[in-house]
């Protein structure tokens, strides 16, 4: 999957301060065409902050985010109020700001696992189905780099189980690379071409392997062997834990 | 046909309900009601700008809330709450416009009209004037529209598809500074936010998507203005109230006819 050509994205020494508080410091960072990689992190670790920031949102302290010319970004934010007072429903939504073809639109919607709700209010759609409306507004810019913050908060397990397998899927028809952040870390180790742990800076990257026996990294997220690895097979055993059935729990382990 | 002072009156107020009406779903939609009332209030020091320095009070109050707009949009998520901002700015404005005026001697001053508008006293002047201020934000809504909306539903999102979100509130900041100045002679000072505000509000129950909803907008506000109008004449009502009183009065039963719908 990997290109010999530029980065999509290539940030160097960026540095962000919100208000009082210097949120990003000397964070350097590549992305490639058509691969996957996570960042990790505590809270007000600066995660959303970076991917703000490389959408252009925040203007850099210091440092730079270049993007490879004519790359076109797919943003999933991490949560999206539209006021109650403004009657928008999905259709009219997917359709900003640029008109899309209706077949584009049936498509994206598609690729993004949702029945054909174009004529729904964005009000009444569930959480899961508006996370997936965001997926879908994404895809129709047709990213070469699909950027996903959080993507599954307010999801539960099954709903966000089901969420990443729509992202693989999406990845494996579009071939976009995906800069994701997110805090189910057994779902990062193994859906993740490259790991991200980030906590102000980077403190440590590479495969989910690598990171997760990096020290900087079990000094965030636990110590010994309760790595991502030891979680992400603590939470596998609990799939076939007789004591608490889950109706849901072969779905699970395939998701993961 | 211009000669007749109703006729004025009614095309002055359809004009500028119509224009500021869509402006005023962004208003609802964005949640910048304070705002809209913080350049209203600044019109105030405008006049009394425009008075001292003897230039057309169009010019005055343009300047006085445009500056005001730019103001809030600067000041506003660097330290105190928003509301607060507005509240403080708002006020403020028009105590210091009321006073500046007050120093104006020699100079007769219509204070009331400033503030509750004179809609009858309209001149042809005025009216070209009025259409020509309205025809300008009803464009500039018109031709920003996608990128207005984006910005609106997630300055993010914009970001994201190479939309400054600055650069459209900044249009609204401008469209909002020429309805105060075109909306001053009609409804006054005081009144300006309703009629972005009331008509926005009411389309609310009556639209289902953004656009329908701006489009009702500007029919209430039309409504609102010839009804207030007519009213005005038939009970001897000050103008600029009675079209906000009918403009609230379409709201309630808008509010009650989707209760009843809904129950």
């Amino acid at each position: 999957m990997k290109s010999p050509q530029a980065p999509l994205v290539s940030v160097r020494g960026l540095a962000i301060r919100l208000g009082p508080h210097d949120v990003l410091r000397n964070v350097d960072l590549d992305i490639a065409a058509g691969e996957i990689v996570t960042i990790v992190g505590p809270n007000g670790s600066g995660k959303s902050t970076l991917l703000r920031a490389i959408i252009g949102a925040i203007e850099p302290r210091a440092g730079t985010v270049t993007l490879r010319p004519g790359v076109r970004l797919g943003y999933v934010p991490q949560k999206l109020q539209i006021d109650p007072t403004l009657p928008i429903n999905v259709a009219r939504f997917l359709n900003l700001p640029t008109r899309r073809p209706a077949a584009d639109i049936a498509e994206a919607l598609h690729t993004a696992g949702l029945p054909d709700l174009q004529k729904r209010p964005m009000s009444a759609l569930s959480g899961g189905q508006f996370q997936r409306v965001l997926l879908a507004r994404a895809l129709l810019e047709k990213p070469d780099l699909l950027l996903l913050d959080e993507p599954t908060q307010g999801l539960d397990q099954q709903g966000s189980a089901a969420f990443y397998q729509q992202i693989e899927e999406v990845r494996a028809r579009l071939g976009c690379a995906i800069l994701m952040v997110s805090h189910e870390l057994h779902v990062v180790m193994s859906a993740s071409d490259r790991v991200i742990c980030l906590n102000g800076h980077v403190c440590c990257h590479g495969t989910p392997e690598v990171v997760a026996s990096a020290p900087e990294y079990r000094a965030l997220f636990g110590t010994g062997t309760k790595g991502a690895l030891a979680l992400y097979r603590h939470t596998h055993d609990h799939g076939h834990d007789h004591d608490h059935p889950q109706p849901d729990h072969h779905h699970e382990d395939h998701a993961i | 046909m211009l000669d007749d002072f109703m006729i004025r009156a009614a095309l002055a107020g359809v004009g500028t309900a119509a224009a500021a009406a869509p402006l005023g779903c962004f208003v609802v939609w964005r949640r910048m009601a304070y705002f809209g009332d913080a350049t209203a209030h600044a019109a105030m020091l405008g006049v009394a700008l425009a008075l001292t320095f003897q230039v057309p009070v169009f010019g005055g109050v343009l300047a006085a809330a445009l500056a005001m707009g730019l103001t809030v949009s600067t000041l506003s998520g660097k330290g105190l709450a928003a509301d607060t901002l507005l509240g403080v700015l708002a006020h403020s404005a028009l105590a210091f416009g009321l006073v500046a005026v007050s120093f104006l001697s020699g100079v007769p001053v219509d204070l009331m009209g400033y503030l509750l508008g004179d809609i009858l006293a309209v001149s042809k002047g005025d009216l070209a004037v009025i259409w020509a201020g309205a025809a300008m934000v009803s464009a500039l809504i018109a031709w920003r529209w996608s990128d207005l909306l984006i910005a609106t539903v997630g300055p993010d999102l914009a970001r994201a598809s190479g939309i400054d979100p600055r650069r459209e509130q900044m249009v609204l900041t401008l469209c909002l500074a020429l309805t105060v100045a075109v909306a001053i002679k009609v409804v006054g000072v005081l009144l300006i936010a309703a009629l972005l505000v009331i008509p926005g509000a009411t389309a609310r129950g009556l639209a289902s998507s953004p656009e329908a909803m701006a489009l009702t907008a500007a029919g209430l506000g039309s409504l609102s203005a010839l009804g207030g109008l007519w009213a005005s004449f038939q009970f001897d009502t000050p103008t600029g109230p009675t079209i906000v009183c009918v403009a609230a009065t379409l709201f309630v039963l808008s509010t009650l006819l989707r209760s009843v719908r809904e129950a």
